[in-house]
């Protein structure tokens, strides 16, 4: 049997209530053998010391294609599987991992060797530091439930011949729309499906399935001095917790023409001036801007410090939470893993907290932070929930889920039309920011003059540069009125942790209009 | 101990060489005598401990075997799976899954083949103390760094690797190898005399100093040096700050600094991929460098803790990219290689490199082991006593590219930046922000280097074996373009 005791002594009752937007998990999703192996390894942490234990059965399988120039270059299947364990010793934190665990005995003994990391953390003290606390985690009631995502084509079903012949289809179609001007297109599509049993010594027991998918394209125009490049939909494609429906929906072949004669176009077009303007940002720019300068910046182990060797700190410092200005009055941000097929949605965080929606920025104000239990314990915080692992092997860590920008009250015609003159930039090119995550600059693809409330020329190589509190201080007109305009934008490449874990993000996202932003930065 | 038994002690069940002739002997089978296919099985292990606030937080060891294989059918119809399990039935599905998914794929016109038998290059090998060392030896590390930190607040990570690595093709290549590597990476922070407009700093801020270097062997780490090191940047980027106005200025960059540079020039501008597609700006054969820069790729160094072949088998060899400013080779994976021999009909040949890594088809090779040769410019003190007015960089964060054919990158300074008068330095400037073409900046007549090189950690590849030693001196360079942070 699990023991329940609890580091925090309230592990509270069971509850077998899923969360909110959640569907429960259909039997068989996640095998009771999997639940036998997490709880075997629990038992063994226990049994070895640990005060705390818990544990993930992760089986994961990953497709992705990638067309280039009319031929298919990568066709790449990946199963992955394995179990992971933390266990807390004193104050001391363990994790180990093993893959492939061919019985109870593998998992017992992946459980004793976090114990026995775990004890080699407390040879040198906890962190925290000026506190040297405790270490404790914020309680929440176990849970006993399941989770699925929502998918109506599941991805590993459709036929390899299909996905093959769209990804091939639109690059030779990019190819013969761009003449001799473009010397590369490229398309992918990427699917994964995860199937996670989690135990915890406080007695969760927690099934999740969630299928992934997304796909994008690319190509470049290649002139004598430069390389210019456009994509469709996103720079690194689009991606949700859905299945190959987000695909068909993207509707790839119908926008490869299109960015192809842009990017050849590109290639002659002036450059984007330099100096003080009026930014306008296509939805796609805005979710990674929300991202860099948003979302890494709330994380509560990156404000804690926890990540400053690395990742880096935060701006932010929590005695501000609830008064900070963070933005302007349109500025409301929210952490919401319930969003429905947006790319970081979950029924429970990977340490077996259920899914809920908070602030994180309310009219402009700072209000909220992501956080795992034993950060939000030693924050004072009242709640976690945002913490996930890169599959089985890695440790979970504090990791942003959906982040997003709620819409606004305009609409982008509107923003153009209110616009006297600037410069109007859509899709990322390049990103970049400093460790505490105030210092961005940001280069993208393709950008408009706005002159006298109408979208005038094509400008090449735009990019602007800002500080994040003045940056979205700025902000003066948001869009989202109208259909279509405010989107679920999936991240599929979220680096951070060590060793390196990739984790995939969300971030609701409509086009806006910033004041007084430096743009046209040179090298 | 040794390696397999490492390997066996944490779960690892069958030697990898074993892994690969069964794989193979399936695809016969299944695939018939036609089928080619690459087939390779890594044990790894990857343990690390991170520390913040001067304690360790985070403590995490991971043991995995990965069976990592493509194959090709009708000479270009590909696929490649791979999967965490060994068992016999594991390894016939995986088989089943390639041939299944290479039977319904499109004939690729440009698939390169396979590498075939070739004499085994020798490698550095395993460290077996390395291979063998626990939790307990990397929380002494730890301790060395935060006690040599002198009191300051520290924060960073000590690593230990095995991976032991089995590749075979059906055209008769064999080869097996191991390696280790080890890794301290931390900062010291203390707390900053102002900022930058001389106001007190905000609470959150510290100014970081840092100190890392990466080996094959564990005894090579001198973990309390580092801390001490890390501790004394620190306390100097804690002076008062000086005002900088934006612009073109001479810099001294700290090997950690060159690190980011020669990084970033690896993974584009020689790249093969970037050569063949034409993103890249390299003109090989002319003096587009300074005469004093020569860049290797040797993972046959006896300190690296490189394989001594790629992820397709390719042996590995000493390579020089640049010799004397002169770019000679970009690091190539087979596509590549075989794309450069086709475009370049009647010029000469260039080396083909073992550049391949797992994520070669969506990133582009990427050298394993590289090098910067040390220059005559002295220590990094030297090279500042030359500088009349400029910087000091240590250490450079979040550099991304921002034109391809240039090399243009932007990114910011980070543990610690100092303006430099006279030969001296003068004080901390605060983080900068630089746009900045690196190829330019290591033109003909830029450049100083420095005399004296340090192994570094950096994730080059995206493979299992993760974190790449690089070699690099400092340098000093004519220009630096800062382009933010500073006054305008």
């Amino acid at each position: 049997m699990l023991s329940t005791a609890s580091p925090t002594g309230s592990s509270g009752s069971p509850t077998a209530t899923p969360p909110a937007t959640g569907t429960p998990d259909p039997p068989g999703a996640v095998p009771s053998a999997a639940f036998d192996l997490a709880t075997a390894a629990v038992e063994a942490a226990l049994a070895a010391g640990a005060r705390f234990a818990d544990a993930r059965v992760v089986d994961r399988r990953h497709e992705a294609l990638t067309a280039r120039d009319g031929d298919l270059r990568q066709l790449s299947q990946t199963t992955e599987a394995g179990i992971g364990v933390r266990a807390l010793v004193g104050d001391g934190w363990g994790f180990a991992a093993l893959a492939d665990p061919t019985g109870e005995r593998d998992a017992r003994a992946t459980g004793e060797r976090a114990v026995a990391v775990a004890r080699a953390s407390a040879a040198v003290r906890a962190p925290g530091a000026p506190g040297r606390r405790r270490v404790e985690l914020l309680p929440v009631p176990p849970q006993r439930g399941g989770w699925s995502s929502g998918c109506a084509r599941d991805p590993f079903d459709v036929p390899l011949a299909e996905k093959a012949d769209l990804l091939v289809g639109v690059t030779q179609a990019m190819r013969r729309a761009g003449g001799s001007a473009v010397g590369v297109a490229e398309a992918l599509s990427a699917a994964w499906d995860t199937r996670t049993a989690y135990v915890s010594s406080e007695g969760a027991r927690v099934g999740q399935h969630v299928r992934e998918t997304g796909a994008g394209m690319h190509c470049l125009a290649l002139g004598e001095h430069e390389v210019q490049r456009r994509s469709y939909p996103a720079f690194r494609g689009q991606y949700g917790t859905r299945g190959w429906e987000l695909v068909d929906e993207l509707d790839l072949p119908a926008h490869a023409d299109r960015i192809a004669e842009e990017a050849a176009a590109l290639l002659s077009a002036p450059l984007c001036p330099s100096g003080e303007t009026t930014l306008l940002l296509g939805g796609e720019q805005m979710s990674l801007q929300i991202h860099e300068s948003v979302g890494h910046a709330i994380e509560l182990d990156r404000i804690l410090g926890w990540e400053a060797a690395y990742a880096g700190t935060s701006w932010l410092d929590l005695s501000r939470l609830g008064d900070l200005r963070f933005g302007s009055e349109l500025m409301n941000i929210t952490i919401d893993p319930t969003i429905p097929g947006a790319l970081g949605s979950f029924g429970y965080d990977d340490e077996g907290t259920p899914a809920a929606a908070r602030d994180a920025v309310r009219d402009g104000v700072w209000t909220g932070v992501l956080s795992g239990r034993d950060s939000a314990a030693l924050a004072g915080y009242d709640h976690a929930g945002s913490v996930r692992a890169d599959g089985y092997g890695r440790l979970p860590m504090v990791r942003m889920t959906n982040v997003g920008l709620e819409p606004g009250p305009h609409s982008l015609e509107e923003i153009v039309a209110a616009t006297d003159d600037g410069v109007l930039m859509e899709h990322n090119r390049s990103w970049s920011i400093d460790d505490k995550r105030l210092d961005f600059q940001f280069g993208c693809e393709i950008g408009w003059e706005v002159k006298a409330g109408k979208r005038g020329r094509m400008l090449r190589n735009p990019s602007y540069t800002g500080t994040g509190p003045v940056f979205w201080n700025s902000l003066d007109m948001l869009a989202g009125r109208e259909p279509g305009e405010w989107r679920a934008w999936g991240t599929p490449n979220c680096g951070k942790g060590q060793p390196g874990q990739v984790g995939h993000t969300g971030h609701g996202a409509a086009p806006a209009r910033f004041t007084g932003v430096r743009v046209g930065v040179r090298g | 101990m040794s390696t397999q038994d490492v390997h066996q002690q944490h779960g690892a069940t069958r030697r990898p060489d074993a892994v690969v002739e069964r794989v193979l002997d399936e695809v016969r089978r299944q695939g018939g005598p036609e089928a080619e296919a690459v087939v390779r099985t890594d044990h790894h292990r990857l343990a690390l401990t991170r520390f913040a606030g001067s304690g360790i937080h985070q403590n995490t060891e991971d043991d995995r075997t990965t069976v990592h294989l493509r194959v090709a059918l009708d000479g270009g119809r590909s696929a490649s799976v791979s999967t965490t399990s060994t068992t016999t039935t594991a390894l016939a599905d995986l088989v089943g899954a390639a041939l299944a998914a290479a039977r319904l794929s499109p004939r690729d016109a440009a698939w390169p083949g396979l590498a075939g038998p070739a004499p085994a290059a020798a490698g550095a090998g395993p460290d077996d103390a390395t291979a063998g060392a626990g939790p307990a030896e990397r929380a002494a590390l730890v301790a060395a760094f935060v006690e040599a930190a002198g009191g300051l607040e520290t924060a960073g990570y000590a690593q230990t690797t095995l991976l032991t690595s089995a590749v075979a093709d059906t055209a008769g290549l064999h080869a097996r190898a191991a390696s280790t590597g080890a890794v301290v990476d931390g900062i010291a922070r203390a707390l900053p005399a102002s900022g930058l407009d001389g106001n007190p700093p905000d609470a959150s801020f510290r100014a970081d100093g840092v100190g890392r270097a990466a080996a094959r062997s564990l005894a090579d780490l001198d973990a309390a040096a580092l801390g001490a090191r890390a501790a004394r940047r620190a306390r100097a980027q804690a002076a008062p700050a000086q005002p900088l106005r934006r612009g073109e200025l001479p810099v001294v960059l700290e090997p950690s600094a060159v690190l980011d540079v020669v990084a970033g020039l690896l993974s584009s501008a020689f790249s093969g991929r970037g050569l063949v597609e034409g993103t890249s700006g390299i003109r090989l054969g002319e003096q587009q460098l300074d005469p004093a820069l020569t860049l290797l790729d040797d993972p046959l160094d006896p300190a690296s803790t490189a394989l001594p072949f790629d992820t397709e088998g390719t042996p590995a060899s000493r390579t020089e990219l640049v010799r004397d400013g002169v770019p000679r080779a970009v690091t190539t994976d087979r596509r590549t290689a075989a794309a450069l021999r086709a475009t370049r009909s009647g010029l000469p040949a260039l080396p083909t490199t073992a550049g391949a890594h797992d994520a070669s088809d969506t990133w582009g090779p990427v050298a394993q082991a590289p090098a910067l040769s040390p220059g005559r410019g002295g220590s990094v003190d030297e090279l500042v006593a030359g500088l009349e007015h400029g910087l000091l960089v240590c250490d450079l964060w979040y550099t991304r590219l921002a034109e391809a054919r240039r090399s243009v990158w932007t990114g910011l300074t980070r543990n610690g930046t100092f303006l430099v008068r006279d030969g001296e330095v003068v004080g901390p400037v605060g983080v900068l922000r630089f746009t900045q073409s690196y190829l330019e900046a290591l033109a003909p007549g830029a450049v100083v280097v420095g005399s004296q090189t340090e192994a570094l950690p950096r994730a080059l590849t995206f493979g299992a074996a993760g974190t790449a030693r690089v070699v690099v001196p400092p340098l000093r360079l004519a220009r630096w373009n800062v382009t933010g942070g500073a006054a305008t």
